[in-house]
């Protein structure tokens, strides 16, 4: 618990206020605070992970030094002394433009703990003075940070209110599996096109079946016109201004920085902090969240899209590679023999020997590998000195540092092997699998998502851990081998393929493609690409929000009154009054109320005990004989009429036993009170001759009740032509 | 010196990160860090010269390291080495002479056989010093007779050592004091560079000419505006140099500065040559042979020139004459930048998508900044120092560095 500082302290003088308002500050998170990349975190915090060889604290902290950031608050958490013996050890510690200082907290199991414990030390050594940039660990970025700072603050002088911004970036996610290329949902924000404001955050499973994204209707309400995006990714950093540390004090739930604090802003209405977005286009930001976007990454940094951080760069300390052919890189005094074919998009580290007739494809491999001869691998990332045997297969997979892989072992796609493991000879390591020298911890805190062993020296723990479970328990990867496969948690497994470093399997794609066009047939609304919402009264009503689940609770509000009149007794005009009402705080037409009266009283007929269908006629018959008037007041015109007997034919519809028998009796009812006209009957009869066989069954019911009506109207008629002639 | 310390590590941070630009740039920052590193050396009594070398070769490699794509970091540092060991042969050369009057004067009875076998033999020693130290060039060959005629004495006489050491602190802070000199002349130089070559424009540069050229470079600009200046009215095509669009910037100074411009695509740049008198590059870098580094696109628009018999000149600055060969093995001749200057990240994402399919990135994009133009393609090397036939460029090397720096 004691924040370490090096370097930089007698900076601190008299005019360090001063100073501090231009110095550009970052805190930046040596932890993710989840477990997706366990078992691999178990051992070693996910910033000190390689990737393209090179840690992803190293990629974060020199792209924060070039874009002109001056101090950087690495807050370290899980394994927290592996991080700050490496930062010491790095050249960062001694770096003239960066003064890098590290926080220790072992108490923080959230991005929100370990900013409130932030604004703690804060309060008592003035750390965090301004606007400050707000990072994880394993960010790679080659973005330009101090123009969006001045935008940011610039933006802040205007409008107190300005508190973050966020940096977002296009990139198209999936359309078969609604999941971007970093292997995170989809996300759906909405955006004021004016002024970057952003109004909804959605990451959040949407419903994809439906293809619809549910808005507040205020939203709209105070906007001109709201851009909705469904392919953005976010870029997670952002500027943040010291408000939101202690916005984060004084809200203790707020845990995620994305699903509590971001939506709690955007919710809240009291303090109204805005939040904007910054798009970028041509630089390059991604956070490797999972291994599947450990494997995007690794490809975007080795295709070069992370320019200036690139293998063949020295950015970091880290030994520049040479860049062959097809973008191929390759240490100096790495050994290749003739016969090995190393393909394209591939890494290999220094000191590393691969060996005859070896097939490397898109694969990364570290420094001090030795790779036997006839061994496959393929879109693999091996890091540091890993022992491959003859005629191994390996596809897809992660091999962490010191592994040793056995004579003709064969690891599927997606496998990930965690530090030290041995994999026996001839031992095939099933897809998807997670392999570690440490045993899975059995008491799963789902709630609290930690990347933590029980004591935080990682280091001892594992050394103790490997000769025990080597004596112990080493059959579980063959006879020579060593480490447990743990057990895909239960509800995860069909999820497995989505995060993995193995690409989606053709048969999952074809399973989801088999289930979209299912959904197409019934429903063919998709989601349509991200496109402005112009904010008129047509589209509150109709396109935010969905008038079948207003109708639903009108209709139960309705009944709700209704049978609260019948008990009540209460006069007909008083229950009009309160229906009315109903209907305009619902903004509903009078046709809805009379569907819904009519509703309700059916409903309640239904509802009286009945033994036969006479007796549910009987019954009805009383209740709309007592409530008359209440159903003519909304049944004046022809089309409220209709709706009526529609209304009536969906429920006999959904209950044709009971109400079935009775339908041409009550629609006789309806006539002879005159609540029913008889142009609306014949109108309805009209409309519905054209409809299918199944729905004409009522129809057909009162055939004879209709043919009777046509008659009485024609002869109606002859009369008045009598009397006119 | 902490100061100078951190000066190279900054250098050094700027270079790698890719933040300095521009041949010039980078030649100037990096002679002037030389020179401090020079002026706050402390140089020991004995060896001075190999002193200030290793000081400049040390800093020079973490240099090179930092940015081997950038060769003016490299042809300075060769430079600044070249110019250290010039001076303190000058001076020994120069210190012995003294010393060997005053010899010759006490010794000429005592000792005459001695006195006739020295001379002879030192002479034979300085010139292989010199052969060693600089490869012939024209102008060693026309300076250096008379010279090592007059001084034929080399250091290596340990007569008198009396005498020696009372001159020695002198000697130290003048070597220091020339070589800094010298840089200043180098700084000076480089600084110049621009108005050296533009001098020349008007005697290359005929009236109603149009001339293509392509790429930004400062040198091309001003080369332009002084024969612009000297009143000759010619047209000027620039092809804009995609994907950086550099051109385009090139397009607006010769617009601000009164010249008539046409800005043509890359591709058009074949199409176009048959209309045009001469065409005008800016390198990146010369190589020994000739050859040109520039930026991307210029083989095809030597290739172009070529075929249209049209002449390709090349503008260079001395700085940017780089004593190695293109096949030398530490020599990297290009650099691959960011996709993200050709496309859009977010067009193209749906085409990055390693989660669907075999996983292996089916869409490549290559970005080189530079071009080699072979010296057969080139017909004029223009420099501070005049025009040079591609074939020329060797010897011009010699002169300017010394044959123990090639390898650094």
């Amino acid at each position: 618990m004691v924040a370490q500082k090096k370097g930089g302290g007698a900076r601190v003088s008299e005019d360090a206020e001063e100073q501090s308002r231009q110095r550009l500050q970052a805190i930046l998170l040596a932890d993710s605070f989840a477990t997706k990349f366990r078992p691999v975190t178990l051992e070693r915090p996910k910033v000190l992970l390689p990737i393209v060889n090179v840690p992803m604290i190293d990629y974060t902290l020199a792209w924060l030094e070039s874009a002109g950031i001056e101090e950087v608050f690495v807050f370290c958490c899980a394994h927290s002394m592996q991080v700050i013996e490496y930062l010491e050890n790095s050249e960062w510690y001694s770096h003239p433009n960066l003064v890098v200082r590290t926080i220790e907290s072992h108490k923080s199991i959230s991005a929100g703990d370990a900013l409130r414990y932030m604004y703690e030390q804060q309060t008592e050594t003035s750390q965090i003075l301004g606007d400050f940039v707000l990072v994880s660990g394993d960010t790679v970025s080659n973005m330009p940070l101090a123009d969006l700072i001045q935008e940011h603050r610039e933006r802040k002088k205007k409008d107190e209110k300005a508190i973050m911004t966020m940096v977002i970036k296009k990139s198209k996610s999936s359309s078969l599996t609604h999941q971007s290329r970093l292997g995170t949902d989809q996300l759906f924000i909405a955006v004021d096109p004016l002024t970057k404001q952003l109004l909804h955050y959605e990451e959040d499973k949407i419903d994809l079946a439906k293809g619809s994204v549910c808005l507040e209707k205020s939203l709209l309400d105070g906007n001109p016109s709201v851009l909705l995006f469904n392919d953005i990714q976010d870029c997670y950093i952002d500027i943040c201004s010291p408000e939101v540390l202690s916005l984060f004090e004084d809200n203790f739930d707020y845990q995620q920085l994305r699903r509590h604090f971001v939506k709690g802003v955007l919710v809240d209405d009291i303090m109204g902090y805005k939040i904007f977005t910054h798009e970028i286009h041509s630089s390059y930001a991604a956070r490797i969240d999972n291994f599947r976007s450990y494997d995007t990454v690794s490809k975007d940094i080795i295709q070069r899209w992370t320019y200036p951080y690139v293998p063949d760069i020295n950015f970091s300390g880290n030994r520049p590679l040479k860049l062959g052919r097809q973008g191929t890189y390759r240490a100096c005094d790495a050994v290749q023999s003739r016969s090995a074919d190393v393909g394209a998009s591939t890494v290999i580290g220094y000191g590393t020997k691969i060996g005859n007739g070896d097939i490397i494809l898109n694969s990364v491999i570290g420094n001090g590998c030795s790779i036997g001869s006839n061994v496959v691998i393929e879109g693999s990332y091996i890091w540091n000195n890993v022992t491959i045997e003859d005629g191994c297969e390996i596809r897809n997979a992660i091999v962490c540092d010191g592994v040793k892989i056995r004579a003709g072992a064969v690891l599927q796609p997606g496998v990930v092997l965690s530090f030290n493991v041995v994999v026996g000879r001839d031992f095939v390591v099933p897809a998807y699998s997670k392999v570690s020298l440490l045993q899975q911890p059995t008491t799963e805190d789902s709630d609290e998502e930690l990347e933590y062993a029980e004591s935080s020296s990682g280091a001892v723990d594992h050394s103790s851990g490997v000769n025990l479970q080597i004596e112990s328990k080493a059959s579980e990867l063959g006879p020579d081998g060593a480490g447990y496969i743990w057990e895909v948690c239960e509800g995860a497994h069909d999820e497995e393929w989505k995060h993995s470093v193995a690409p989606i399997p053709k048969d999952k794609l074809a399973e989801i493609t088999q289930a979209i066009d299912d959904d197409d047939t019934e429903d063919e609304s998709v989601l349509p690409p991200s496109g402005e919402l112009k904010s008129d009264a047509d589209s509150i009503n109709t396109d935010v929000n969905d008038p079948n689940d207003d109708y639903y609770y009108f209709e139960k509000e309705v009944e709700g009154t209704f049978l609260r009149a019948i008990d009540e007794n209460i006069k007909v005009d008083l229950v009009t009054l309160e229906i009315n009402s109903l209907r305009l705080s619902f903004n509903m037409e009078s046709a809805d109320c009379a569907g819904a009266v009519f509703y309700s009283m059916m409903k309640q007929a239904v509802d009286t005990p009945h033994n036969s269908a006479s007796e549910l006629y009987r019954n009805a018959s009383s209740i709309m004989g007592k409530w008359k008037e209440l159903l003519g007041f909304y049944v004046k015109k022809i089309d409220e009429q209709i709706e009526v007997i529609m209304k009536f034919e969906e429920m006999c519809q959904e209950s044709p036993k009971e109400l079935g028998p009775v339908f041409t009796q009550i629609l006789h009812f309806l006539y002879e009170k005159d609540v029913l006209q008889e142009d609306a009957i014949l109108r309805w009869a009209e409309e519905k001759a054209g409809a299918d066989e199944a729905d004409k069954v009522y129809l057909k019911q009162c055939e004879k009740f209709i043919q009777w009506l046509k008659e009485a109207s024609e002869e109606e008629d002859e009369d008045d032509e009598e009397e006119d002639s | 010196m902490p100061d100078v310390q951190s000066m190279v590590v900054e250098f050094v941070n700027k270079l790698r990160k890719r933040k300095i630009e521009g041949s010039q740039a980078t030649a100037k920052y990096t002679v002037e860090l030389l020179r401090s590193v020079i002026s706050q050396h402390r140089v020991p009594h004995a060896n001075q010269a190999a002193a200030l070398i290793d000081a400049v070769k040390a800093v020079g490699e973490q240099l090179v390291a930092a940015n081997p794509v950038e060769l003016a970091v490299g042809n300075v540092v060769r430079r600044v080495l070249h110019i250290i060991r010039e001076e303190d042969l000058s001076l020994t050369t120069a210190a012995m002479a003294g010393l060997d009057l005053l010899d010759a004067s006490d010794d000429d009875d005592e000792d005459n056989c001695k006195g006739i076998g020295y001379p002879a033999m030192s002479a034979a020693v300085v010139a292989a010093a010199r052969s060693t130290l600089r490869p012939p060039s024209l102008q060693t060959l026309l300076e250096g007779t008379p010279e090592s005629a007059t001084v034929p004495y080399t250091s290596s006489s340990g007569a008198d050592s009396e005498s020696k050491t009372a001159d020695k602190s002198s000697i130290t802070r003048k070597l220091k004091h020339d070589v800094i000199e010298g840089v200043n002349q180098l700084i000076h130089e480089i600084a110049g560079c621009h108005e050296q070559i533009a001098e020349q424009a008007i005697e290359h540069i005929h009236q109603n000419e149009v001339i293509l050229t392509l790429g930004s470079s400062r040198t091309v600009l001003e080369f332009l505006c002084a024969a612009k200046e000297k009143k000759r009215s010619f047209r000027v095509f620039v092809a804009e140099g995609a994907p950086r669009y550099q051109g385009h910037l090139l397009a607006k100074e010769l617009v601000a500065r009164g010249l008539q411009t046409t800005v043509i695509t890359d591709s058009a740049v074949f199409a176009m040559i048959s209309r045009v008198n001469m065409v005008i590059i800016g390198a990146h870098a010369v190589m020994a042979n000739g050859g040109v580094i520039g930026p991307v696109g210029v083989n095809m628009a030597a290739l172009a020139a070529q075929k249209h018999a049209v002449p390709f000149v090349v503008l260079a600055g001395s700085h940017k004459l780089c004593p190695l060969y293109p096949h030398n093995p530490e020599v990297l001749l290009n650099e691959l930048r960011s996709p993200s200057e050709l496309l859009d990240f977010g067009e193209f994402s749906d085409c990055l998508d390693f989660g669907a399919g075999s996983g292996s990135p089916l869409l490549q994009v290559v970005n080189p900044t530079f071009d080699y133009v072979p010296p057969n393609l080139v017909s004029l090397f223009i420099t501070d120092t005049g025009g040079h036939n591609p074939s020329y460029m060797y010897r011009l090397i010699a002169d300017y560095y010394s044959a123990d720096d090639l390898v650094m």
